[in-house]
């Protein structure tokens, strides 16, 4: 994965609205848009790029019922098998005063564990570095970068993306690896009957 | 996906004035690109000389004992505990604004949440000092962890109220803090890229965790953030209702209510919206945001505060009835001689208690009043007041004449140290927000963005426009954008 120097060439747009039919354009014309940074999170840009659905919430339910596996397991074995403690001659398997500790460990596992699976899932992490696009995608411009192959003419893209609307366009040269992102093959292909978006 | 999402003229705009993306960024961040000024500074070191006060108070408490406090042989919990239900109780404004209104889809919120989600957790940091500190013996506090120890292994009791709230505050730091960060990733890349010098590039690089806003990585930043919030939505619940467990569970007369839990969650919503207004008011009139921060926006969480604000009264007046009803006649006596006499010697706090949380917020009725900055400020610091003295009464008036009239205690005030204890929380929730409100976006860039185009006030003149148009054709319109 990693090693190797990879082209893109880089369109800047400034208004969501042209780069909408922008991206249709250009995945229609059969280029891979390697990525699309934006600002902030612009409703179906997603679909429109063919990116699958994220599977993160479904994560989170897989961690929340582990932390009430967790708190159940845990108390219960503490106060029934380990250790049993005789408060005011109640029983020792007291399941409604668990209720608390149980509701509050699976929220904790849900959240911790998800907040780190989005973090390995985007590679994000202090210290950190990774290749930026363009310094304004995260103030006020919506960055697409299209990846180059050896047979891609970069002139015609650059042209291409001016005709599209791009206000900036450039080329630019970036190492591969897992930072530039690990979702390329989560990218479906464009084909045209493919209307959903 | 229509991008003109088109949202009724009759709902204000969320942001004044002529904006775009670059303009939201540049009056956000402006705060923390320029120099610190000189109210900021005057702020910050009174602030850290509160908290240097507080810490030489903790430290008598530490190295003396607990005798360095007035509690006494009734009254176990006196201020430490009141000030820690109290800071609690304000922590729990933060998750409601960024949890359950996103869940409502209240668009509102977007101004104010990020402060409000700080806020909340330098308020629940404040909260834990309490209880943490009232161990006495402080370098134990580990005990209450439950871990395989050598002391048998002894485990805690985890049938204990007490220890669910151990669970509860911490879960609750823990959850807020992770969503609190995860919201602000995108932003400190904003402040990041936008960096003049290398020292900052360096540290906002490093606090962005290397976020590009790919739109991958937005669409599960979007997903985290629901799923958070529907976790936090329960979770803020279940926070004051366990500590409301704490008094409820225990056969105190007084506290033995079932009717706390909702009581105590109301309260802990109204009294963390009246401290939003607090730091809201200074806040966007300090760096400039009335643009972002409107009336509006003022007046949305004073309607909340005056929801709350009944629904505690309600709680209060039936409270009082049941204690009548219940015919329990040492339930009954702590309410009719206790609090309810004004001239028995804490009768003064139970009034007190009963103007501002019940009498003075029904003054939000009144729209001309919820729009108003000077009231709204005033009340807000009123119905902290008012809080704080809601925990004071149900604490101290519940404690202070034990069944034997012999052991009745004598008048409790607190001492200089407890009082000092008070105040060096004080100075750690404000120097915290001083630091956040230099350092940090106040304000989610990123959200006020993507709301923009639907709510800023140069769009919405623009939508008027449309509005003329026959409904169809600016239905056909839309969808011709869309596809």
């Amino acid at each position: 994965m990693a090693g190797g120097i990879k082209k893109f060439v880089v369109g800047c747009f400034d208004d969501e609205k042209v780069l909408f039919p922008a991206v249709k354009q250009v995945r229609r014309a059969g280029y891979k848009i390697h990525d699309v940074y934006t600002p902030f999170p612009v409703h179906g840009l997603d679909h429109a790029l063919g990116l699958r659905e994220t599977s993160l919430h479904t994560a989170g339910f897989i961690y929340g019922i582990t932390g009430t596996t967790t708190a159940l397991s845990c108390i219960g074995w503490i106060f029934t098998k380990d250790w049993p403690l005789n408060i005011g001659g109640k029983p020792h398997f007291a399941l409604p005063a668990w209720i608390p500790i149980t509701f509050e460990l699976t929220v904790l596992f849900a959240a911790v564990g998800m907040v780190l699976t989005f973090c390995y899932l985007c590679q994000l992490s202090p210290f950190i570095k990774k290749h930026h696009f363009h310094p304004r995608a995260t103030d006020d411009l919506f960055v697409m970068a299209i990846e180059c192959s050896d047979k891609t003419n970069d002139e015609e893209v650059q042209a291409f993306l001016k005709n599209a609307g791009a206000v900036e366009i450039n080329v630019q040269e970036a190492e591969t690896g897992w930072w530039l992102g690990r979702y390329d093959r989560e990218q479906k292909l464009y084909r045209e009957y493919e209307k959903g978006y | 996906m229509s991008l003109l999402k088109y949202e009724s003229q009759l709902r204000e705009p969320l942001v004044d004035g002529n904006k775009d993306y670059h303009q939201v960024t540049e009056d956000i961040l402006r705060p923390i690109e320029a120099k610190p000024t000189r109210l900021w500074y005057i702020g910050f070191y009174i602030s850290v000389a509160l908290l240097m006060f507080g810490v030489y108070s903790v430290y008598r408490e530490i190295t003396y004992g607990i005798g360095q406090w007035n509690l006494n042989k009734t009254i176990g919990w006196g201020w430490d505990i009141t000030n820690f239900v109290w800071w609690v109780g304000i922590g729990h404004a933060g998750t409601l604004i960024s949890a359950i209104l996103l869940l409502f889809r209240q668009g509102w919120r977007t101004g104010v949440n990020r402060a409000a989600e700080a806020m909340t957790i330098f308020a629940v940091m404040c909260a834990g000092q309490f209880p943490i500190f009232h161990m006495g013996r402080v370098w134990m506090a580990f005990f209450v962890l439950p871990y395989p120890n050598t002391r048998g292994p002894l485990w805690v009791n985890f049938n204990s109220p007490l220890l669910w709230d151990v669970f509860a505050i911490s879960t609750y730091f823990t959850v807020s803090l992770l969503f609190w960060y995860s919201g602000l990733l995108p932003d400190f890349a904003t402040v990041r890229d936008r960096a003049k010098t290398k020292l900052r590039k360096l540290l906002y690089g490093i606090a962005a965790f290397g976020w590009t806003g790919s739109t991958k990585h937005w669409q599960r930043h979007e997903s985290l953030s629901l799923v958070l919030a529907g976790l936090s939505t329960p979770l803020v619940l279940s926070v004051h209702t366990i500590v409301s467990f704490d008094f409820a569970t225990s056969v105190m007369p007084g506290w033995h209510t079932t009717i706390f839990p909702p009581y105590f969650v109301a309260g802990a919503i109204f009294s963390g919206f009246a401290m939003v207004q607090t730091l809201m008011i200074i806040l966007r009139k300090v760096f400039g945001l009335q643009e972002y921060i409107t009336i509006g926006h003022i007046e949305a969480m004073n309607k909340v505060i005056v929801l709350t604000g009944s629904i505690v009264g309600i709680a209060y007046i039936t409270e009082l009835f049941i204690a009548w009803y219940g015919q329990n006649p040492y339930e009954w006596y702590v309410f009719k001689e206790n609090r309810a006499n004004l001239f028995s010697p804490y009768g003064w706090s139970y009034w007190l208690m009963m103007f501002c949380n019940v009498v003075s917020p029904q003054m939000f009725w009144f729209r001309k009043l919820r729009r108003n900055i000077a009231f709204t400020f005033f009340m807000s610091i009123i119905v902290n007041i008012g809080m704080w003295y809601e925990r004071f009464v149900i604490i101290v008036t519940s404690t202070y004449r034990d069944y034997l009239p012999s052991s009745w205690s004598t008048y409790y005030s607190p001492t200089t140290w407890e009082i000092g204890f008070y105040l060096g929380t004080f100075g750690l929730f404000f120097t915290c927000f001083f630091l956040f409100a230099k350092y940090f976006p106040v304000i989610a860039v990123a959200e006020i963005k993507s709301i923009l185009k639907t709510s800023g006030e140069n769009y919405k003149v623009k939508m008027t426009d449309l509005e003329k148009k026959d409904s169809e054709k600016f239905y056909i319109e839309e969808v011709e954008h869309a596809h």
